[in-house]
């Protein structure tokens, strides 16, 4: 497949390999956090793991969508699709307006993570509420266009990736005048999780999470450019080289930061100029700031309340806002005490860590959000490596 | 004055009819269906004896039965519809026993409402399939369901075939060394069948691989009459078919990624929609395990029949107490081809 198999090339792959082993200096260990979900798939997938000398260790990192989602906000989702339903405490009396006739967009592996009382989106939808998955913001919109007597609310998550796309469409819902359309904003910054990562006394006091620097983000980058990260490599010193999703996107990347630590530098690289500019989509952005705005603080499973970390929608579009137009109320619901999620979300911990890993926790019966998204460090562990770990 | 002709029943529409509640209620309408439609288009002796049952002379050897609910969504796609479809997969659930397919059974579920050429269109498809396969259906059932309670057309398809003795083809016969042979590419009818559906509508050239596979069976089985196991990768795909095996044998597997065929049109779609070719549905292709010493013969005999043009030898089975089914990545690492977890998801970014 052209433009794909020139970035899964096993020759090439062998070759950087053979680099990074000559380069990398037997008396130290580096240890690198790879911060997107998309990288942890990818060094899953394709076994990148197998091509790195012992001393190169990847930490996964928060990036992944569906598995810094909290608790709380999936209740809030599941509340207002089930609609007139009463939900067993203690997610409590309801809030605001009771509407039977809501249809809840979502993307698809967010269906999967387990909320609160044994509830997912997935089990909501078995017990009758009208949840559908789709494939962009944009499918949502035509179904609120296509059935006007229904109450469209489309559940969007993700990084910067797919807030343009959410933006595009709250627009276009107000030209069109769509009243029966909200959206339910869980737009969550990168920049602001590799800031709280890089201020948690785990890597700056207590020493146990090392970090040497960070293979950056590919989707997120093309939006939001390198210039954001510039920050973190010149406040913290540590090296960020941007990189594309492809295994030898990973392994590059892998190179030029061995690089830079031996070099005692520690700056911003671009290894996903393809797509990368130090800019980003000017277009994007100003799209994005048009519609959104900061919140003050938002919760991150793992990482709890991070400050200005996600993003909510301006005034002037509140109209299309479902927290606003349906009264939902914020609230927060601490994680499953067995579960290790939040520890592996920030890189304290890996998924064999975890009691529960492999055992109560599976892709089937997931007990944390890690093990529900591919992308999640748990699930990528159980499907692609897990044989590592089998005694 | 004409007097009216005697038995005149008025045709079926079948350009604008539906199906309404009476052609399931065993009254003079259910009949005309079944006189119109399904006896004309599956038309065989046993069927022309409008019996409840059809009498079947014993074969020589041991019977083998399978049975195959068919619920495809949508009922029409590149490649094939659930007509052919309902005949093809319980032919080929026969066959990976090593047997010969030798009669089908029928039983419909139709919705109300449904529309009558469709009916046809999928009744008509069945028949030719069944044809072609030269597996006639000598016996059937129609319901009818209210509106809403199905979905257009649920076909259930039982078939009946023989084995002959000696031949031992079973999902717990692989033992390590054992080669794992494909007869073609993979993920073709997930791909086409997915490029149908609801929100998800791309263009594209890919056409359902749906067909009977028995001729191929056959051609195999008198090549190498000790292959051990065979199986269709349906749904799940190979990965799943090569789980259920290392279970069912207890043994590990260990495939070589760059020798899996995997057409480029069914890779590109894959990778845009964020599924592994190796999970989706195959609905003509086989999977094969024989002895390492086998493994030669039995791919010249499947490369030398058309539905095996493609086939290739693409690992071998190995001892792992864990059952896993291991990958060496075209990029060289390592890694497992696990069970399905759930559905097939698409990534969000």
């Amino acid at each position: 497949m052209k433009y794909v198999d020139e970035f899964r090339d096993g020759e090439l792959a062998r070759t950087i390999a053979a680099r990074i082993a000559q380069a990398a200096d037997p008396g130290r260990t580096y240890h690198f956090m790879e911060f997107c979900g998309g990288h942890t798939h990818a060094i899953s997938r394709y076994g990148v793991k197998d091509l790195l000398p012992p001393n190169v260790v990847m930490v996964h990192g928060p990036g992944c969508p569906v598995c810094v989602l909290p608790i709380g906000r999936i209740d809030m989702a599941i509340e207002l699709a089930l609609g007139g339903h009463s939900l067993p405490s203690p997610l409590g009396e309801g809030s605001g307006v009771r509407v039977n006739n809501i249809t809840l967009c979502t993307y698809a592996d967010t269906v999967r993570v387990p909320a609160s009382n044994g509830l997912s989106l997935l089990k909501a939808k078995a017990q009758g509420a009208d949840i559908r998955m789709v494939y962009s913001a944009a499918d949502a919109l035509r179904i609120a266009q296509e059935e006007p007597e229904r109450e469209v609310v489309f559940f969007a998550i993700g990084f910067e990736t797919t807030t343009p796309p959410t933006a595009l469409v709250v627009r276009e819902a107000a030209r069109m005048g769509l009243a029966n359309f909200s959206v339910f904003v869980n737009h969550v910054l990168t920049p602001s999780a590799i800031a709280h990562i890089l201020e948690s006394p785990e890597v700056r006091e207590l020493g146990t999470v090392v970090i040497d620097g960070f293979v950056g983000p590919a989707h997120v980058s093309t939006i939001i450019g390198s210039q954001p990260y510039e920050y973190f490599a010149g406040e913290y010193r540590k090296p960020v080289v941007i990189a594309g999703f492809e295994p030898l996107d990973v392994m590059q990347a892998i190179e030029m930061l061995v690089r830079q630590v031996n070099d005692g530098r520690a700056c911003v690289e671009n290894e996903f100029s393809r797509a990368v500019t130090r800019e980003g989509n000017a277009k994007a952005k100003s799209l994005v700031a048009d519609v959104f705005e900061l919140r003050r603080a938002f919760e991150w499973r793992g990482l709890g309340l991070v400050p200005y970390s996600a993003l909510r929608l301006k005034d002037a579009w509140a109209a299309w806002d479902a927290e606003r137009k349906f009264g939902l109320r914020d609230r927060r619901v601490p994680d499953n005490k067995a579960c290790e999620c939040g520890a592996i979300l920030r890189g304290v911990k890996k998924p064999v860590d975890c009691k529960v890993f492999g055992t109560a926790c599976t892709p089937e019966t997931p007990m944390g959000s890690c093990m529900v998204s591919s992308e999640g460090a748990c699930a990528a562990h159980y499907t692609y490596g897990r044989y590592r770990s089998a005694a | 004055m004409t007097a009216p002709r005697k038995d005149y029943v008025r045709p079926i529409d079948f350009k604008r009819g539906v199906v309404d509640m009476s052609h399931g209620s065993g009254g003079r309408a259910m009949a005309q269906l079944i006189d119109e439609l399904f006896l004309a288009a599956f038309d065989n002796r046993w069927l022309r004896e409008m019996n409840d049952q059809a009498r079947l002379p014993m074969p020589q050897g041991r019977l083998v039965v399978a049975t195959d609910s068919h619920v495809v969504t949508p009922l029409f796609f590149p490649g094939g519809d659930i007509g052919c479809l309902s005949v093809h997969g319980t032919v080929n659930d026969v066959a990976m026993a090593g047997a010969k397919p030798l009669y089908l059974t029928a039983g419909f579920i139709l919705e109300e409402g449904f529309p009558l050429a469709d009916l046809k269109r999928i009744v008509e498809s069945m028949a030719k399939a069944a044809v072609e396969a030269g597996v006639p259906i000598v016996t059937g059932d129609t319901k009818v369901v209210e509106k809403g309670k199905g979905d257009g057309v649920f076909i259930n398809t039982t078939g009946v075939g023989v084995v002959a003795e000696g031949i031992e083809v079973s999902g717990d016969r692989a033992r390590p060394g054992d080669a794992i042979l494909v007869s073609g590419t993979l993920g073709d009818h997930g791909v086409a069948i997915m490029s149908l559906r609801e929100n998800l509508t791309f263009e594209t050239t890919i056409r359902s691989d749906t067909a009977s596979l028995h001729t191929l069976v056959a051609a195999m089985i008198d090549a190498v009459p000790t292959v051990h196991c065979l199986r269709d990768p349906t749904r799940g795909g190979l990965a799943t078919t090569l789980n259920e095996i290392a279970r069912q044998s207890g043994c590990g597997m260990r495939l070589e990624e760059a020798r899996i065929p995997v057409r480029p049109e069914v890779a590109a779609a894959c990778e845009f929609l964020g599924l592994d070719p190796l999970y989706v549905a195959n609905e003509g292709k086989l999977v094969a395990i024989c002895a390492p010493d086998d493994a030669d013969r039995l791919l010249a005999a499947m490369r030398a029949h058309p539905q095996g043009r493609d086939a290739a030898v693409i690992g071998e089975v190995v001892e792992d107490a864990h059952h896993f089914v291991q990958m060496r990545t075209g990029f060289g690492g390592s890694r497992m081809v696990d069970w399905l977890a759930g559905e097939q998801l698409p990534r969000i970014c």
